[in-house]
């Protein structure tokens, strides 16, 4: 009857090099969501949309820093959309925002500029990390796809 | 903000940050040196603290926004204490990449305070 309760191996998504690429996330949360704030707070009339959206990445930069820590087949899953959604974010926003700026209401392309998002010109202002982040992140997930059939450890 | 220190400490903090990946890439714990490196680009960020805070009041006032000056100085202030806390806690070559990638990140952070110090316009 004793049901077997040898501990199964735990499965963390944020194994070596994960660690890294978590404080990698955790730092550009940081640093979007900072700015995105302080732009809102200080000049929010300035470019409406781009500081909207810029506020948006930041979250989602956050909820894919704690999607990737946290375990599980549902954080995995969360963790696949937000960083998916950054990389068509960061191509779509980066591509706007060289092609036509005055879309998103910029005044101009200087990614490093008082109107700059984390996405203008495809994360130049950081380093393009913002470009890079979202391939590395999706290539270690897809290294540690949760077992077929996975559900939460709760259970 | 004085400006050689400014320069100092990016070169510091990139010295350092490059030093600890070398060392966590060679697999290395975190140890004495790369926590020491790190706990020297914090040291230099307090004291560009108290730079920041005199400079105004010794005629040497920023061109730029000083709330944001802030939000990416304190903002750096908090980050070698959070990966030196993990490196304490989670000794692995890992945690020593971490503490790299942290310096680095500091180098960024300060030259952008520097920008916003001196070129950016209010």
């Amino acid at each position: 009857m004793a049901v077997n309760s040898s501990p199964r191996p735990v499965r963390t998504k944020s194994l070596g090099i994960g660690r890294v690429l978590v404080v990698v996330y955790g730092i550009l949360a940081l640093a979007a969501t900072g700015r995105s704030v302080f732009q809102i707070m200080d000049r929010f009339a300035e470019a409406p949309l781009a500081f909207s959206l810029s506020a948006i990445s930041a979250v989602v930069y956050i909820v894919a820093t704690i999607a990737l820590v946290a375990p599980g087949a549902n954080w995995y899953a969360v963790a696949r959309l937000t960083i998916w959604f950054e990389l068509v974010g960061v191509l779509v926003v980066g591509t706007i925002s060289l092609a036509a700026p005055g879309l998103l209401g910029l005044n101009s392309t200087n990614p490093f500029g008082r109107e700059s998002t984390v996405w203008s010109a495809y994360g130049l202002g950081y380093l393009l990390i913002p470009l890079v982040l979202p391939v590395l992140g999706l290539l270690y997930l897809r290294t540690r796809r949760p077992a077929a059939g996975a559900t939460d450890d709760a259970a | 903000m004085i400006e050689l220190f400014t320069w100092v400490q990016v070169a510091v903090a990139v010295v350092a940050g490059l030093f600890c990946l070398v060392l966590g890439l060679l697999g290395r714990q975190p140890n004495d040196y790369s926590l020491g490196a790190t706990l020297l680009v914090e040291v230099l960020l307090v004291v560009q603290l108290v730079v920041a805070l005199i400079a105004p009041f010794a005629g040497n006032p920023p061109s730029g926004s000083l709330p944001e000056f802030y939000i990416y100085l304190i903002s750096a202030l908090l980050l070698p204490p959070l990966a030196g806390f993990w490196a304490l806690l989670e000794r692995n070559r890992w945690a020593t990449v971490v503490l790299g990638v942290i310096c680095l990140a500091v180098a960024v952070m300060v030259y952008r305070m520097y920008q916003i110090w001196v070129f950016q316009v209010a």
